[in-house]
């Protein structure tokens, strides 16, 4: 086994028993790069220089007998939407191609004190709009597990680092699947917290009631360590929760005898693929013989998720969009007379089709006469939607399903808009309800391609998510098949 | 359909959007089987539902109002596509 190809924990493990140093950790990773990358595309911008000198950091702290952090050391790529102090920070946007943030998001923050390695920015449908990274404003990111196929999305180039090797762990975000779907379509295991129970303060703003930042990792034992560390409360962000954050490995390796866990059947109907559901069938008998029980559920609004999800976020997109206009940051149009053409100009030549899409549409949703029927009717059913949830979780631990409707897709696919949505009805409405979702392989389909088990939680039931996860990747082998790239 | 090219210019300046004529007959039809799909939430009734602005139940978090250090505003006008004695610079504004 090559460093690249193992996980967080154990190579901390060889870090403190000075098996290897991080030097030489970050030295596999770009050397991997250097062999992949091109065909997978995975990144923005890589931060080699910066990378090395902050591993011999770590190595200095070990050689001088210093206790290390579980993720000192450890390279991990970012999401080009999170904000690091001098890097760019693009949203895989023309309008902020050369936009170089002032400071860091809290997150970055916290993996800083942490003595992590930023291997770089990772690829991503622009502003985080879309299911296939094919939106990018730069370059379109492969599925390491077949080149010809998409990544998934938005959060594409996260995912795909983890499942090349190009990254131990990774960060990404989450408005609408955007962690999970490219988790499922890549292999690798994605989770989108609870609402507000990781800090959005310099994540850049897609629709801010359904943002939420998470890790990519090739196990759960990875994740529930990077969420260790990226959880807790933010008073740069005022939705942020105030509460205890707890150790989330701690949990990991209790039995799972006695859980219940609910079977939503909304989520197995005629759209979703026979395959997939055979696996995620098999992965709910798997965790019965581990002793938990199951049981079939409705969630009656589940249909109705979707189209709320397209009216609420573009909206809340149009109106945190309206600050790319050339003035502090990003492109300016030069061709323009007054202020309102710059505006225009700037905006057309920046932003590209699925995000004035989405911005039109959230304009027309919030605009004078329409506000009622559109808005605010998606809001109502939103309501609806996350009572569904509230109902479940009075009587069942966790949810499960599949993440995706299907494998990954050929990339150019799906060409028209309401299609690409349709990829994401599995995903949606968690986000609606602000709860967590996890998902992790559970079997290959006939093409060979991962498909996707989603576990979902109430409110802050994280820890059961990771247990009942933990326990299906013990008894099985699926996290151990790697893309044969 | 209920978005015409009408429709889309209205919508576009509102955004501050530039759309060419190509571009106004495809997203009127994009976006009219958007809202088309949208109509689905009509077969439910929400007469006595309250919307959802946000999934959490945290409302009015204050803090103290104390002066503390903001950015350096040379580290923030760095990125300024435009910029004149420390201010931000734009086309003009008024004829």
């Amino acid at each position: 086994m090559e460093l690249y190809q193992l996980t967080a924990h154990q190579l901390h493990e060889k870090l403190v028993n000075k098996e290897v140093t991080a030097r030489e950790i970050t030295e596999s990773i770009y050397n991997r790069i250097e062999a992949v990358e091109k065909d997978v595309k995975a990144y923005i911008t890589l931060t080699k220089e910066d990378a090395l000198k902050q591993a011999d950091k770590v190595d200095e702290k070990i050689a001088n007998g210093e206790e290390i952090a579980p993720l000192a050391g450890i390279p991990i790529a970012i999401k080009d939407n999170m904000s690091t102090e001098g890097v760019k920070t693009t949203c895989a946007s023309q309008i902020l191609h050369n936009y170089k943030p002032p400071y860091d998001a809290t997150v970055i923050k916290k993996l800083v004190a942490e003595d992590y390695i930023m291997v770089g920015k990772t690829n991503m449908d622009e502003f985080a709009m879309g299911s296939s990274t094919e939106n990018s404003g730069f370059s379109k990111t492969a599925n390491p597990w077949d080149l010809t196929r998409v990544p998934g999305g938005s959060s594409g180039g996260s995912a795909a680092a983890v499942a090349a090797g190009e990254a131990i762990i990774s960060l990404g975000s989450d408005t609408g699947g955007s962690i999970r779907q490219p988790a499922a379509f890549c292999g690798v295991v994605g989770l989108k917290p609870t609402y507000g129970l990781v800090s959005r303060y310099g994540l850049v703003a897609f629709a801010s009631s359904l943002d939420q930042i998470g890790p990519f990792s090739k196990d759960i034992t990875d994740c529930a360590i990077a969420l260790n560390y990226i959880a807790g409360h933010d008073e740069f962000d005022s939705t942020s929760a105030n509460r205890e954050v707890p150790d989330y490995t701690a949990s990991l390796n209790q039995d799972i005898a006695g859980m219940k866990i609910g079977v939503p059947s909304e989520y197995f109907g005629d759209g979703i693929d026979q395959e997939v559901k055979d696996a995620v069938w098999a992965a709910i008998k798997k965790l019965e013989e581990l002793g938990a029980e199951y049981e079939e559920v409705s969630l009656p609004h589940t249909d109705y998720a979707l189209s709320a999800y397209y009216l609420i976020a573009p909206a809340e997109a149009s109106s945190n969009l309206a600050r790319y206009d050339g003035v502090r940051y990003g492109l300016r149009s030069e061709e323009a007379k007054g202020l309102v053409e710059m505006y225009k100009n700037t905006r057309q030549e920046g932003f590209g089709d699925e995000v004035k899409r989405r911005i039109m549409l959230g304009t027309y949703a919030l605009s004078s006469g329409y506000y009622d029927a559109y808005y605010k009717k998606a809001q109502k059913v939103r309501t609806l939607v996350k009572q569904d949830f509230d109902k479940a979780f009075e009587k069942y631990d966790v949810l499960i399903s599949p993440t995706t409707p299907t494998t990954s897709f050929k990339a150019g696919a799906k060409k028209d808009p309401l299609e690409m949505y349709l990829s994401d009805i599995c995903t949606i409405p968690i986000n609606l309800a602000g709860i967590p979702a996890l998902s992790m392989p559970c079997g290959l389909d006939s093409n060979g391609l991962p498909i996707g088990l989603q576990i979902m939680g109430n409110h802050f039931g994280e820890e059961k998510i990771l247990q009942v996860a933990h326990a299906f990747e013990q008894a099985t082998d699926f996290h151990k098949k790697q893309a044969s790239l | 359909m209920k978005i015409n090219k009408e429709t889309v210019e209205k919508v576009a300046h509102l955004a501050r959007l530039e759309v060419s004529e190509d571009e106004k007959e495809l997203f009127a039809h994009q976006l009219s089987d958007i809202l088309d799909h949208a109509e689905k939430l009509n077969e439910l009734d929400t007469e006595d539902i309250a919307p959802t602005a946000h999934a959490l139940p945290i409302q009015n978090v204050f803090r103290k109002d104390e002066v503390r250090a903001s950015l350096d505003r040379e580290a923030v006008l760095a990125n300024a596509p435009q910029k004149d004695e420390g201010m931000f610079k734009v086309p003009q504004i008024v004829d």
